[in-house]
Protein backbone atom coordinates (compact mmCIF):
# COMPACT_ATOMS: atom_id res chain seq x y z
CA UNK A 1 0.00 0.00 0.00
CA UNK A 2 1.73 3.36 -1.05
CA UNK A 3 0.90 5.63 1.73
CA UNK A 4 2.64 9.04 2.74
CA UNK A 5 4.56 8.32 6.22
CA UNK A 6 5.26 10.02 8.69
CA UNK A 7 7.90 10.31 12.37
CA UNK A 8 5.19 10.15 15.14
CA UNK A 9 6.86 9.93 18.56
CA UNK A 10 9.33 7.86 16.84
CA UNK A 11 6.87 5.53 15.09
CA UNK A 12 6.92 6.06 11.17
CA UNK A 13 3.26 6.24 10.50
CA UNK A 14 1.09 6.16 7.65
CA UNK A 15 -0.47 9.98 7.19
CA UNK A 16 -2.68 8.96 4.56
CA UNK A 17 -2.67 6.35 2.22
CA UNK A 18 -4.03 8.80 -0.80
CA UNK A 19 -6.83 11.26 0.05
CA UNK A 20 -7.51 12.02 3.62
CA UNK A 21 -10.77 12.92 3.05
CA UNK A 22 -11.79 10.37 1.46
CA UNK A 23 -10.42 8.09 4.23
CA UNK A 24 -12.57 10.16 6.63
CA UNK A 25 -15.80 10.14 4.59
CA UNK A 26 -15.59 6.21 4.16
CA UNK A 27 -15.05 5.51 8.40
CA UNK A 28 -18.39 7.61 8.20
CA UNK A 29 -20.48 6.28 5.41
CA UNK A 30 -18.55 2.64 5.50
CA UNK A 31 -15.92 0.78 7.05
CA UNK A 32 -12.29 2.06 7.67
CA UNK A 33 -8.84 1.11 9.34
CA UNK A 34 -6.27 2.38 11.39
CA UNK A 35 -2.76 0.43 12.11
CA UNK A 36 -2.79 1.83 15.86
CA UNK A 37 0.04 -0.87 17.17
CA UNK A 38 2.16 2.21 18.03
CA UNK A 39 -0.26 1.84 21.37
CA UNK A 40 1.20 0.08 24.45
CA UNK A 41 -0.85 -2.50 25.89
CA UNK A 42 -0.14 -3.24 29.29
CA UNK A 43 -1.15 -6.09 31.60
CA UNK A 44 -1.62 -5.87 35.08
CA UNK A 45 -1.17 -8.72 36.91
CA UNK A 46 -1.52 -9.82 40.66
CA UNK A 47 -3.73 -9.91 43.70
CA UNK A 48 -3.47 -6.28 44.41
CA UNK A 49 -4.36 -5.13 40.86
CA UNK A 50 -7.37 -3.75 41.37
CA UNK A 51 -6.93 -1.93 44.62
CA UNK A 52 -3.56 -0.78 42.66
CA UNK A 53 -5.45 1.02 39.85
CA UNK A 54 -7.90 2.34 42.79
CA UNK A 55 -4.72 4.55 43.96
CA UNK A 56 -3.45 4.95 40.52
CA UNK A 57 -5.75 6.92 38.13
CA UNK A 58 -8.90 9.11 38.44
CA UNK A 59 -11.84 7.33 37.31
CA UNK A 60 -13.16 4.60 39.59
CA UNK A 61 -12.02 0.82 38.57
CA UNK A 62 -14.98 0.07 40.71
CA UNK A 63 -17.20 0.58 37.89
CA UNK A 64 -15.66 -2.26 36.66
CA UNK A 65 -17.40 -5.41 37.44
CA UNK A 66 -18.07 -7.36 34.42
CA UNK A 67 -15.41 -9.41 32.75
CA UNK A 68 -14.53 -7.65 29.36
CA UNK A 69 -15.87 -4.53 30.82
CA UNK A 70 -13.30 -1.24 29.73
CA UNK A 71 -13.29 2.06 31.52
CA UNK A 72 -11.90 5.57 30.38
CA UNK A 73 -9.68 7.57 32.40
CA UNK A 74 -7.02 9.76 33.41
CA UNK A 75 -3.32 9.23 35.29
CA UNK A 76 -2.83 12.04 37.38
CA UNK A 77 0.36 13.25 38.67
CA UNK A 78 0.32 14.50 42.53
CA UNK A 79 -0.12 17.82 41.10
CA UNK A 80 -2.88 16.66 39.41
CA UNK A 81 -1.86 17.08 35.33
CA UNK A 82 -2.26 14.20 33.18
CA UNK A 83 0.87 11.90 32.69
CA UNK A 84 -2.00 10.01 30.01
CA UNK A 85 -5.23 8.82 29.61
CA UNK A 86 -5.90 5.51 29.08
CA UNK A 87 -8.66 2.67 28.80
CA UNK A 88 -8.32 -0.45 31.11
CA UNK A 89 -9.95 -3.35 30.55
CA UNK A 90 -11.38 -5.68 33.44
CA UNK A 91 -10.40 -9.38 32.59
CA UNK A 92 -10.17 -11.05 35.79
CA UNK A 93 -9.98 -10.12 39.26
CA UNK A 94 -6.15 -10.61 38.76
CA UNK A 95 -5.55 -9.08 35.45
CA UNK A 96 -6.57 -6.09 34.02
CA UNK A 97 -5.34 -4.58 30.87
CA UNK A 98 -4.19 -1.20 29.55
CA UNK A 99 -4.00 0.41 26.98
CA UNK A 100 -1.85 3.95 26.43
CA UNK A 101 -0.70 6.27 23.80
CA UNK A 102 2.56 5.65 22.17
CA UNK A 103 4.84 9.16 22.72
CA UNK A 104 3.65 8.02 26.59
CA UNK A 105 4.32 5.23 26.51
CA UNK A 106 7.90 4.86 28.38
CA UNK A 107 7.06 7.47 31.15
CA UNK A 108 3.87 5.66 31.87
CA UNK A 109 5.44 2.74 32.60
CA UNK A 110 8.54 4.21 34.48
CA UNK A 111 5.52 5.72 36.84
CA UNK A 112 3.65 2.89 36.80
CA UNK A 113 6.31 0.99 37.83
CA UNK A 114 7.93 3.55 40.68
CA UNK A 115 4.22 3.56 42.25
CA UNK A 116 4.27 -0.21 42.07
CA UNK A 117 7.42 -0.58 43.49
CA UNK A 118 5.72 1.57 46.67
CA UNK A 119 1.92 0.20 46.81
CA UNK A 120 2.30 -3.28 45.56
CA UNK A 121 5.53 -5.00 45.08
CA UNK A 122 3.95 -8.23 44.15
CA UNK A 123 2.32 -6.36 41.09
CA UNK A 124 3.60 -7.53 37.68
CA UNK A 125 3.27 -4.76 34.74
CA UNK A 126 4.40 -6.33 31.59
CA UNK A 127 4.27 -4.23 28.34
CA UNK A 128 2.73 -6.17 25.82
CA UNK A 129 5.21 -5.01 22.67
CA UNK A 130 3.93 -8.74 20.78
CA UNK A 131 0.42 -7.32 20.58
CA UNK A 132 -0.37 -5.68 17.94
CA UNK A 133 -4.18 -3.17 17.70
CA UNK A 134 -6.18 -2.59 14.56
CA UNK A 135 -9.26 0.15 14.87
CA UNK A 136 -11.99 -1.09 12.66
CA UNK A 137 -14.37 1.88 12.52
CA UNK A 138 -17.53 2.76 10.60
CA UNK A 139 -21.01 2.40 10.31
CA UNK A 140 -20.27 -1.44 8.47
CA UNK A 141 -16.69 -1.97 10.36
CA UNK A 142 -18.40 -5.02 13.06
CA UNK A 143 -20.15 -6.68 9.45
CA UNK A 144 -16.44 -6.99 7.93
CA UNK A 145 -14.77 -7.86 11.28
CA UNK A 146 -17.46 -10.79 11.74
CA UNK A 147 -16.86 -11.62 7.84
CA UNK A 148 -12.94 -11.89 8.82
CA UNK A 149 -12.88 -13.64 11.53
CA UNK A 150 -14.54 -16.99 11.82
CA UNK A 151 -17.12 -16.94 14.97
CA UNK A 152 -16.75 -13.32 15.81
CA UNK A 153 -20.18 -12.58 15.51
CA UNK A 154 -22.02 -14.86 17.61
CA UNK A 155 -19.41 -13.85 20.36
CA UNK A 156 -19.26 -9.98 19.66
CA UNK A 157 -22.93 -9.00 18.76
CA UNK A 158 -24.20 -8.94 21.80
CA UNK A 159 -20.98 -6.61 23.15
CA UNK A 160 -22.00 -3.17 24.29
CA UNK A 161 -19.95 0.00 23.95
CA UNK A 162 -16.69 0.07 26.05
CA UNK A 163 -16.89 -3.96 26.25
CA UNK A 164 -14.26 -6.42 24.76
CA UNK A 165 -14.01 -10.48 24.53
CA UNK A 166 -11.23 -12.77 23.50
CA UNK A 167 -11.96 -14.90 20.36
CA UNK A 168 -9.78 -17.31 19.66
CA UNK A 169 -6.58 -14.90 18.94
CA UNK A 170 -8.60 -11.76 19.10
CA UNK A 171 -8.92 -9.43 21.84
CA UNK A 172 -11.91 -7.80 20.32
CA UNK A 173 -13.01 -4.25 22.04
CA UNK A 174 -16.48 -2.63 20.67
CA UNK A 175 -14.63 0.76 21.32
CA UNK A 176 -12.94 3.45 18.84
CA UNK A 177 -11.37 7.14 18.04
CA UNK A 178 -13.85 8.14 15.58
CA UNK A 179 -17.44 8.53 17.08
CA UNK A 180 -18.51 5.74 14.79
CA UNK A 181 -19.44 1.83 16.01
CA UNK A 182 -16.59 -0.46 15.28
CA UNK A 183 -14.15 -2.76 16.99
CA UNK A 184 -10.19 -2.16 18.17
CA UNK A 185 -8.74 -5.57 17.90
CA UNK A 186 -5.26 -6.65 19.56
CA UNK A 187 -3.75 -9.44 18.16
CA UNK A 188 -0.53 -10.99 17.96
CA UNK A 189 1.95 -9.09 15.90
CA UNK A 190 2.95 -11.73 13.57
CA UNK A 191 -0.97 -12.39 12.71
CA UNK A 192 -1.11 -8.80 12.33
CA UNK A 193 -0.64 -8.22 8.09
CA UNK A 194 -2.22 -11.02 7.28
CA UNK A 195 -5.64 -9.68 9.24
CA UNK A 196 -5.41 -6.38 7.69
CA UNK A 197 -5.02 -8.00 4.18
CA UNK A 198 -8.01 -9.71 5.09
CA UNK A 199 -10.25 -6.63 6.25
CA UNK A 200 -9.08 -5.01 2.81
CA UNK A 201 -10.24 -7.67 0.95
CA UNK A 202 -13.51 -7.05 2.43
CA UNK A 203 -13.53 -3.78 1.20
CA UNK A 204 -12.53 -1.71 4.50
CA UNK A 205 -10.61 1.27 3.77
CA UNK A 206 -6.61 1.89 5.24
CA UNK A 207 -7.27 5.30 6.64
CA UNK A 208 -4.07 6.86 8.18
CA UNK A 209 -2.89 9.85 11.39
CA UNK A 210 -4.40 12.12 8.99
CA UNK A 211 -8.17 11.05 8.78
CA UNK A 212 -7.67 9.79 12.65
CA UNK A 213 -7.32 12.76 13.33
CA UNK A 214 -10.47 14.68 11.73
CA UNK A 215 -12.35 11.83 12.92
CA UNK A 216 -11.75 12.09 16.64
CA UNK A 217 -11.87 16.05 16.72
CA UNK A 218 -15.38 15.82 14.99
CA UNK A 219 -16.31 13.05 17.59
CA UNK A 220 -15.10 16.16 20.49
CA UNK A 221 -12.65 13.33 21.74
CA UNK A 222 -9.33 14.70 23.63
CA UNK A 223 -5.84 14.01 22.35
CA UNK A 224 -3.09 14.13 24.87
CA UNK A 225 -0.36 16.39 24.17
CA UNK A 226 -2.71 18.91 22.53
CA UNK A 227 -6.00 19.27 24.51
CA UNK A 228 -4.17 18.32 27.60
CA UNK A 229 -0.97 17.23 29.42
CA UNK A 230 1.22 17.26 31.99
CA UNK A 231 0.53 20.88 32.86
CA UNK A 232 -3.54 20.89 32.44
CA UNK A 233 -6.00 20.01 34.94
CA UNK A 234 -8.49 17.41 33.50
CA UNK A 235 -11.39 19.50 35.16
CA UNK A 236 -10.36 22.51 32.64
CA UNK A 237 -9.88 20.08 29.90
CA UNK A 238 -13.28 18.87 29.06
CA UNK A 239 -12.39 15.47 30.82
CA UNK A 240 -14.55 16.13 34.70
CA UNK A 241 -16.75 13.42 33.35
CA UNK A 242 -13.83 10.81 34.11
CA UNK A 243 -12.54 12.00 36.98
CA UNK A 244 -13.79 10.55 40.54
CA UNK A 245 -14.31 13.14 43.11
CA UNK A 246 -17.31 11.91 44.78
CA UNK A 247 -16.35 8.39 46.10
CA UNK A 248 -13.97 8.84 49.07
CA UNK A 249 -11.32 6.38 47.52
CA UNK A 250 -7.85 8.66 47.23
CA UNK A 251 -5.75 8.98 44.21
CA UNK A 252 -3.25 10.09 42.96
CA UNK A 253 -3.64 13.91 42.00
CA UNK A 254 -6.98 13.85 43.78
CA UNK A 255 -6.38 16.16 47.10
CA UNK A 256 -4.62 19.12 44.62
CA UNK A 257 -7.89 18.40 42.15
CA UNK A 258 -9.90 19.64 45.10
CA UNK A 259 -8.06 22.54 46.06
CA UNK A 260 -7.35 24.27 43.10
CA UNK A 261 -10.18 26.48 41.70
CA UNK A 262 -11.72 25.69 37.94
CA UNK A 263 -11.38 28.76 36.10
CA UNK A 264 -11.50 27.32 32.16
CA UNK A 265 -13.40 24.95 30.30
CA UNK A 266 -12.95 23.24 26.98
CA UNK A 267 -15.77 24.03 24.38
CA UNK A 268 -16.42 23.36 20.43
CA UNK A 269 -15.64 26.10 18.34
CA UNK A 270 -17.39 26.22 14.48
CA UNK A 271 -15.84 28.74 11.93
CA UNK A 272 -17.96 31.38 10.61
CA UNK A 273 -15.90 33.35 8.33
CA UNK A 274 -13.18 31.75 5.98
CA UNK A 275 -10.31 30.09 6.86
CA UNK A 276 -9.09 27.06 9.04
CA UNK A 277 -8.59 26.86 12.95
CA UNK A 278 -5.46 25.10 14.02
CA UNK A 279 -3.82 24.73 17.70
CA UNK A 280 -2.49 27.43 19.91
CA UNK A 281 -4.47 30.38 17.97
CA UNK A 282 -5.74 32.86 20.71
CA UNK A 283 -9.22 33.32 20.89
CA UNK A 284 -10.92 36.91 22.65
CA UNK A 285 -13.94 37.05 23.18
CA UNK A 286 -16.54 40.33 21.35
CA UNK A 287 -16.69 42.33 24.49
CA UNK A 288 -13.06 42.79 25.50
CA UNK A 289 -10.89 41.51 22.65
CA UNK A 290 -8.43 40.47 25.21
CA UNK A 291 -6.31 37.69 23.78
CA UNK A 292 -4.85 36.31 27.05
CA UNK A 293 -8.33 34.76 27.37
CA UNK A 294 -8.25 31.73 25.72
CA UNK A 295 -6.65 29.18 23.18
CA UNK A 296 -7.44 26.60 20.62
CA UNK A 297 -5.88 23.18 21.71
CA UNK A 298 -7.26 21.40 18.48
CA UNK A 299 -8.07 22.47 15.66
CA UNK A 300 -8.70 21.98 11.77
CA UNK A 301 -10.98 21.09 9.20
CA UNK A 302 -14.11 19.14 9.67
CA UNK A 303 -14.70 16.97 6.59
CA UNK A 304 -18.40 16.09 7.78
CA UNK A 305 -19.31 19.69 8.40
CA UNK A 306 -17.44 21.22 5.46
CA UNK A 307 -16.10 24.04 7.60
CA UNK A 308 -13.30 24.53 10.27
CA UNK A 309 -14.03 23.36 13.97
CA UNK A 310 -11.27 23.35 17.18
CA UNK A 311 -11.50 22.80 20.50
CA UNK A 312 -11.20 25.22 22.71
CA UNK A 313 -9.81 26.22 26.29
CA UNK A 314 -11.85 29.47 27.80
CA UNK A 315 -12.94 31.10 30.51
CA UNK A 316 -15.69 29.91 31.96
CA UNK A 317 -17.93 33.03 31.61
CA UNK A 318 -18.48 31.87 27.42
CA UNK A 319 -21.47 29.91 26.72
CA UNK A 320 -22.63 27.73 23.47
CA UNK A 321 -23.79 30.36 20.83
CA UNK A 322 -21.64 33.43 22.20
CA UNK A 323 -19.29 34.63 19.10
CA UNK A 324 -15.99 35.12 19.91
CA UNK A 325 -12.47 36.03 17.45
CA UNK A 326 -10.12 33.86 16.78
CA UNK A 327 -6.60 35.17 15.98
CA UNK A 328 -5.27 33.79 12.91
CA UNK A 329 -2.05 35.21 10.96
CA UNK A 330 -3.20 38.82 10.93
CA UNK A 331 -6.84 38.58 11.25
CA UNK A 332 -9.62 38.19 13.63
CA UNK A 333 -12.10 35.46 12.43
CA UNK A 334 -15.40 34.98 14.02
CA UNK A 335 -16.21 31.43 15.10
CA UNK A 336 -19.62 30.68 17.59
CA UNK A 337 -19.13 28.45 20.42
CA UNK A 338 -21.01 24.92 20.55
CA UNK A 339 -21.25 22.34 22.77
CA UNK A 340 -19.35 19.04 21.28
CA UNK A 341 -19.34 17.28 19.80
CA UNK A 342 -19.54 17.98 16.06
CA UNK A 343 -20.60 14.58 14.64
CA UNK A 344 -21.49 11.03 16.03
CA UNK A 345 -22.89 8.09 13.87
CA UNK A 346 -22.36 9.97 11.04
CA UNK A 347 -24.63 12.94 11.96
CA UNK A 348 -23.91 16.45 12.28
CA UNK A 349 -25.14 17.25 16.33
CA UNK A 350 -24.04 20.82 16.12
CA UNK A 351 -26.06 24.31 15.03
CA UNK A 352 -23.67 25.39 12.35
CA UNK A 353 -23.64 29.38 11.48
CA UNK A 354 -25.14 30.22 8.44
CA UNK B 1 5.72 13.52 -12.47
CA UNK B 2 6.09 15.83 -15.65
CA UNK B 3 7.50 19.48 -14.93
CA UNK B 4 5.98 21.84 -17.81
CA UNK B 5 8.80 23.15 -19.79
CA UNK B 6 7.18 26.18 -19.97
CA UNK B 7 6.34 27.68 -17.19
CA UNK B 8 9.47 28.71 -14.53
CA UNK B 9 9.76 27.84 -10.85
CA UNK B 10 10.78 29.23 -7.63
CA UNK B 11 12.61 27.25 -4.60
CA UNK B 12 9.18 27.93 -2.69
CA UNK B 13 7.17 25.86 -5.05
CA UNK B 14 5.44 28.26 -7.24
CA UNK B 15 4.81 28.06 -10.54
CA UNK B 16 5.04 31.55 -13.08
CA UNK B 17 3.76 31.25 -16.57
CA UNK B 18 4.36 34.90 -19.16
CA UNK B 19 1.28 35.31 -20.82
CA UNK B 20 1.15 37.38 -24.38
CA UNK B 21 -0.99 39.96 -22.68
CA UNK B 22 2.52 40.76 -20.30
CA UNK B 23 0.85 39.49 -17.29
CA UNK B 24 2.35 36.61 -15.15
CA UNK B 25 0.23 33.77 -13.68
CA UNK B 26 0.98 32.35 -10.46
CA UNK B 27 0.22 29.05 -8.40
CA UNK B 28 1.60 26.13 -6.32
CA UNK B 29 3.07 23.15 -8.22
CA UNK B 30 2.38 19.74 -8.46
CA UNK B 31 5.40 18.89 -5.79
CA UNK B 32 3.64 21.58 -3.19
CA UNK B 33 0.48 20.18 -3.74
CA UNK B 34 1.36 16.89 -3.28
CA UNK B 35 3.08 17.69 -0.18
CA UNK B 36 0.08 19.32 1.54
CA UNK B 37 -2.39 16.95 0.89
CA UNK B 38 -6.49 17.90 0.05
CA UNK B 39 -6.88 21.21 -0.02
CA UNK B 40 -9.46 23.18 1.85
CA UNK B 41 -8.54 27.16 1.64
CA UNK B 42 -7.27 29.58 -0.15
CA UNK B 43 -6.31 33.02 0.36
CA UNK B 44 -5.62 35.80 -2.63
CA UNK B 45 -3.84 38.96 -2.26
CA UNK B 46 -6.47 42.09 -3.35
CA UNK B 47 -6.47 43.45 -6.61
CA UNK B 48 -4.27 46.25 -6.84
CA UNK B 49 -1.83 45.26 -4.43
CA UNK B 50 1.68 45.76 -4.91
CA UNK B 51 4.19 42.71 -4.71
CA UNK B 52 7.73 42.86 -3.50
CA UNK B 53 9.64 39.53 -4.43
CA UNK B 54 9.35 36.90 -2.25
CA UNK B 55 6.92 38.79 -0.45
CA UNK B 56 4.40 36.70 1.49
CA UNK B 57 0.75 37.17 -0.66
CA UNK B 58 -1.28 34.47 -0.58
CA UNK B 59 -2.17 31.13 2.18
CA UNK B 60 -2.63 27.67 0.83
CA UNK B 61 -4.41 25.36 3.69
CA UNK B 62 -4.97 21.61 3.28
CA UNK B 63 -6.39 19.62 5.93
CA UNK B 64 -2.87 19.18 7.59
CA UNK B 65 -1.44 22.37 7.51
CA UNK B 66 -1.13 26.05 6.09
CA UNK B 67 1.14 26.85 3.60
CA UNK B 68 2.30 30.80 2.54
CA UNK B 69 2.88 31.68 -0.93
CA UNK B 70 5.67 33.96 -1.93
CA UNK B 71 5.47 36.24 -5.34
CA UNK B 72 8.05 34.85 -7.17
CA UNK B 73 8.52 38.39 -8.90
CA UNK B 74 8.09 42.34 -8.21
CA UNK B 75 4.53 43.32 -9.41
CA UNK B 76 0.83 44.62 -9.01
CA UNK B 77 -1.94 41.63 -8.99
CA UNK B 78 -4.27 42.36 -11.58
CA UNK B 79 -6.78 39.13 -11.30
CA UNK B 80 -7.40 36.53 -8.79
CA UNK B 81 -8.94 32.91 -9.34
CA UNK B 82 -12.56 33.09 -8.56
CA UNK B 83 -12.73 29.53 -8.26
CA UNK B 84 -10.83 28.36 -5.86
CA UNK B 85 -12.75 30.02 -3.36
CA UNK B 86 -15.39 27.53 -3.04
CA UNK B 87 -13.55 24.71 -5.11
CA UNK B 88 -9.96 24.57 -3.42
CA UNK B 89 -9.84 21.10 -4.33
CA UNK B 90 -9.04 21.97 -7.82
CA UNK B 91 -5.31 22.39 -6.41
CA UNK B 92 -5.28 18.98 -6.06
CA UNK B 93 -6.84 18.20 -9.51
CA UNK B 94 -4.28 19.78 -11.41
CA UNK B 95 -1.55 22.18 -9.53
CA UNK B 96 -0.98 23.99 -13.13
CA UNK B 97 -4.21 24.48 -14.23
CA UNK B 98 -5.46 25.69 -10.71
CA UNK B 99 -3.86 29.77 -10.88
CA UNK B 100 -3.92 31.16 -7.74
CA UNK B 101 -3.25 35.28 -9.26
CA UNK B 102 -1.97 36.76 -11.97
CA UNK B 103 0.54 39.61 -12.01
CA UNK B 104 1.55 43.05 -14.07
CA UNK B 105 5.67 42.46 -13.49
CA UNK B 106 7.29 45.51 -12.99
CA UNK B 107 10.18 43.77 -15.09
CA UNK B 108 9.50 41.07 -17.26
CA UNK B 109 12.54 40.30 -17.64
CA UNK B 110 12.82 39.15 -13.78
CA UNK B 111 11.00 36.21 -14.94
CA UNK B 112 14.18 34.96 -16.75
CA UNK B 113 16.30 34.83 -12.92
CA UNK B 114 13.74 32.58 -12.02
CA UNK B 115 14.23 27.93 -12.02
CA UNK B 116 13.54 26.19 -15.53
CA UNK B 117 11.78 22.70 -15.29
CA UNK B 118 14.98 20.94 -15.18
CA UNK B 119 16.41 22.89 -12.19
CA UNK B 120 13.13 22.71 -10.37
CA UNK B 121 12.95 18.60 -10.65
CA UNK B 122 16.87 18.90 -9.29
CA UNK B 123 15.46 20.96 -6.28
CA UNK B 124 12.62 18.68 -5.58
CA UNK B 125 15.04 15.91 -5.72
CA UNK B 126 17.85 17.02 -3.38
CA UNK B 127 15.02 17.23 -1.22
CA UNK B 128 13.57 13.85 -1.34
CA UNK B 129 17.25 12.42 -0.86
Amino acid sequence: MMAKMVDFGGWDMPLHYGSQLDEHHKVRSDAGMFDVSHMLAVDIEGQDARAFLRRLVANNVDKLTQPGKALYSCMLNPQGGVIDDLIIYFLTESHFRMVVNAGTADKDMAWMQAQRDELAPGLSITPRRDLAMIAVQGPNARAKVWQVVPGAQAETEQLKLFQAKLVDKYFIARTGYTGEDGFEIMLPSTDAVAFWNALFAAGVAPAGLGARDTLRLEAGMNLYGQDMDETTNPLESGLGWTVDLKSDRDFIGKNTLLESPVKKQLIGLVLIDRGVLRSHQKISTEQTRNEDEGEITSGGFSPTLNKSIALARVPLNVSPGDEVHVAVRDKALRATVVKYPFVRNGKVLVDLPS
Amino acid sequence: MSIPNNLRYTKSHEWVRLEGDGTATVGITQHAQELLGDMVFVETPAVGRKLKQSEECAVVESVKAAADVYAPIAGEVTAVNPELESAPEKINQDAYEAWLFKLKPDNASDLDKLLDATAYQNIIESEDH
